[in-house]
């Protein structure tokens, strides 16, 4: 297979991470920084459909307010419709940013490097997204800060004993960590923009918000360190926030939500569906800002293969529901999943099941993983089969259950899918402005892992062991 | 002394800056400096640099933890008797998870803020920035900062021993 032969690093013997020989530190900081310096008026296209989605979030969320939550198609049975769905959603988006920012680095893989800062981008904006839905989805939003323990007049306490509670913890702080860690990475990169800014209003902004970093050993000794421990807090956290989310479901008592296997079957498919998204970004972002030769085909193969596990992970979850579900003997459980196969939302679990346990089988083939085209389709794939993955639990399992007295059937109405699509927009103006205004690549992160950045690299000779 | 505020040598690959380092050390110099635009494997070593932040990390989660789990247990078991769903006031297990997140909440902040004080940060005016070249030690130069506050320091043999580490440039830094 001598199409696919990639650059091997004379040092290490591994694949090199940035293509093109003799790439000097100098291309890497223009290739990044270029885009921002310069801008293309081409991201207009993308900007101006993305402001104008917010503006449909908006006035969906306007007309919420004004009205109350009885404009969505929520009904007794099934009080949880699509604001729940997609909070699941956009929380899970978010979880492959911290995976490769932080997970990644604990394991040392270098590759994570070209990748993470787009990911991370994509983690806080999708956090923010996700915490709208809790939020508006309560009956009077304006007593949001209710959950908050706060000393009050009335001297009541938040119930600390409520999965939805647990929520408002796991997410805050996941949102706050998750922002402090992917601010700490800027600092070095808002520095090197800072010594380039051509414009006085540039160099204020750039260098206010990089804190006069000046690179010395004693800030990278202790950056590295602090980098280090949040990687290493980051892990647990992002694997207990997938992990309470998914208490809202299995601590209650409903078929098909009361499931022990949903704590990492969750953060599996949250892994999964952000990876997805990861590389629906990712592919117009290179090919736009003329990355490819730092977010290399190397790059996407391996968080092609990422999918690969995950999805898989998801579809062995998927069987051992259903094992159980008849292995229990328990006539509700058994008719919850019998429901999901041939109920009313037959189609919906069809969908699910098609495009989460089948698309990923498509990366066992490695010219799939390695075409660019294929990476993209099969990505969107995954991100409709996950929303898919969160309507079928949370609708399928209330819509039928104990009592067939209570049974009903949930259509979402407009404002359900305005408040979906018009999160999108809300996702993507941010988005927007990040490619906009910040080094969409960890700039300082990419050199230290280039070859030429090895102190070996011109003394040792060709083939000298790194220590 | 003069109204030097020391040397800078600018080199042009990690490998140099890391045996400038190494060769400073050895001639006695101990006001030393690295800057560079991605951490040098092997610096912070040559220069006998250490960081302590793990044990803010800790100390900060274990206090942020041990707060919430104690104040759960205050509301539920001591302040406010609530029979919610018949579960037992003192519900550790539920008040695991709050505790596990401001955990890690606390910790994570106190390390970022930490690390801040530690790094002098934020200091948006440096005297380093008044030189043209330096803007380059965040993009593709290393340099080697001996202060004049180094006993060592006289400024004639200092600006000897860096030219003959054959660097690029030997900047002053004034004061």
């Amino acid at each position: 297979m001598a199409q696919y032969q990639d650059e091997l690093d004379p040092i290490t013997g591994r694949k090199e991470l940035v293509d093109g020989a003799n790439v000097t530190f100098h291309d890497v900081t223009e290739a990044v920084a270029r885009p921002i310096e310069v801008p293309s008026s081409r991201w207009w296209i993308a900007f101006i459909p993305s402001v104008m989605l917010l503006g449909v979030y908006l006035i969906s969320i306007a007309y919420l307010l004004y009205m109350g939550t009885g404009i969505w198609g929520l009904n007794n049975p099934v009080a949880w419709g699509w604001a729940i769905v997609n909070f699941v959603f956009w929380v899970g988006i978010g979880h492959a940013g911290t995976l490769i920012s932080a997970i990644l680095f604990l394991f040392r893989q270098k590759w994570r490097t070209s990748i993470n800062r787009a990911a991370e981008a994509m983690t806080i904006f999708a956090v923010i997204c996700a915490l709208q839905f809790p939020t508006f989805h309560t009956g009077r939003p304006w007593f949001i800060y209710w959950p908050l323990p706060l000393p009050n007049q009335m001297e009541m306490w938040p119930n600390f004993r409520s999965p939805l509670l647990w929520d408002v913890f796991a997410v805050s702080t996941y949102f706050t960590v998750s922002l402090l860690f992917w601010y700490v990475g800027l600092i070095p990169d808002l520095a090197t923009m800072r010594d380039r800014a051509k414009t006085p209003i540039r160099r204020f902004a750039y260098g206010l918000f990089a804190l006069g970093w000046r690179g010395s050993t004693r800030h990278w000794l202790n950056y590295e360190k602090a980098y280090m421990i949040l990687a290493g807090l980051s892990t647990p956290l992002v694997l207990s926030v997938h992990t309470i989310v998914s208490f809202d479901f299995a601590v209650s008592q409903l078929p098909g939500w009361h499931t022990t296997i949903f704590p990492p079957y969750f953060v599996a498919g949250a892994i999964f569906s952000g990876f997805a998204m990861v590389l629906t970004l990712l592919l117009p972002l290179r090919a736009w800002f003329k990355l490819e030769h730092i977010i290399t085909i190397k790059h996407l193969e391996n968080m092609a293969k990422i999918i690969l596990l995950t999805g898989t992970m998801v579809g062995y979850a998927y069987a051992m529901e259903f094992f159980i579900a008849w292995y229990s003997g328990n006539p509700y459980e058994s008719f919850a999943f019998q429901n999901r196969l041939f109920g009313d939302y037959w189609w919906a679990y069809w969908i699910m099941v098609s495009c989460n346990v089948i698309t990923p089988q498509f990366f066992w083939i490695k010219r799939i993983r390695r075409s660019v085209v294929w990476l993209f389709i099969l990505s969107i794939f995954v991100n409709i089969g996950m929303w898919f993955e969160r309507f079928v639990i949370t609708v399928t399992s209330l819509h039928h259950d104990f009592l067939p007295s209570s049974w009903d059937y949930y259509s979402p109405t407009v404002w359900d899918v305005s408040t979906l699509v018009g999160s999108f927009g809300l996702f993507f103006t941010l988005f927007c402005l990040f490619v906009r205004y910040l080094p969409t690549v960890a700039i300082g992160e990419v050199k230290s892992v280039m070859s030429i950045a090895n102190p070996h690299y011109h003394g040792d000779g060709a083939h000298g062991e790194r220590h | 002394m003069s109204g030097l505020r020391g040397l800078l040598a600018e080199f042009a690959g990690a490998d140099d800056v890391l045996a400038a380092a190494r060769a400073a050390r050895r001639a006695g110099y101990v006001a030393l400096e690295v800057f560079s635009p991605y951490p040098v494997e092997g610096v912070a070593e040559a220069l006998a640099f250490r960081s302590r932040l793990a044990w803010v990390t800790f100390i900060a989660g274990l206090l942020g933890g041990a707060t919430i789990f104690l104040f759960q247990g205050w509301v539920h078991a001591i302040d406010w008797h609530l029979d919610i769903g018949g579960r037992r006031s003192f519900a550790a297990p539920a008040f695991i998870v709050p505790t596990f997140e401001i955990t890690i909440l606390s910790a994570a902040l106190a390390t970022v803020f930490a690390m801040f004080v530690k790094n002098g940060l934020p200091r948006l005016h440096h005297p380093l920035f008044a030189i043209p070249a330096f803007e380059r030690a965040s993009q593709d130069r290393f340099f080697l900062f001996i202060g004049a506050d180094d006993p060592r320091f006289a400024e004639s043999a200092a600006r000897a021993f860096l030219e003959s580490l054959a660097p690029l440039e030997v900047h002053d830094v004034p004061r």
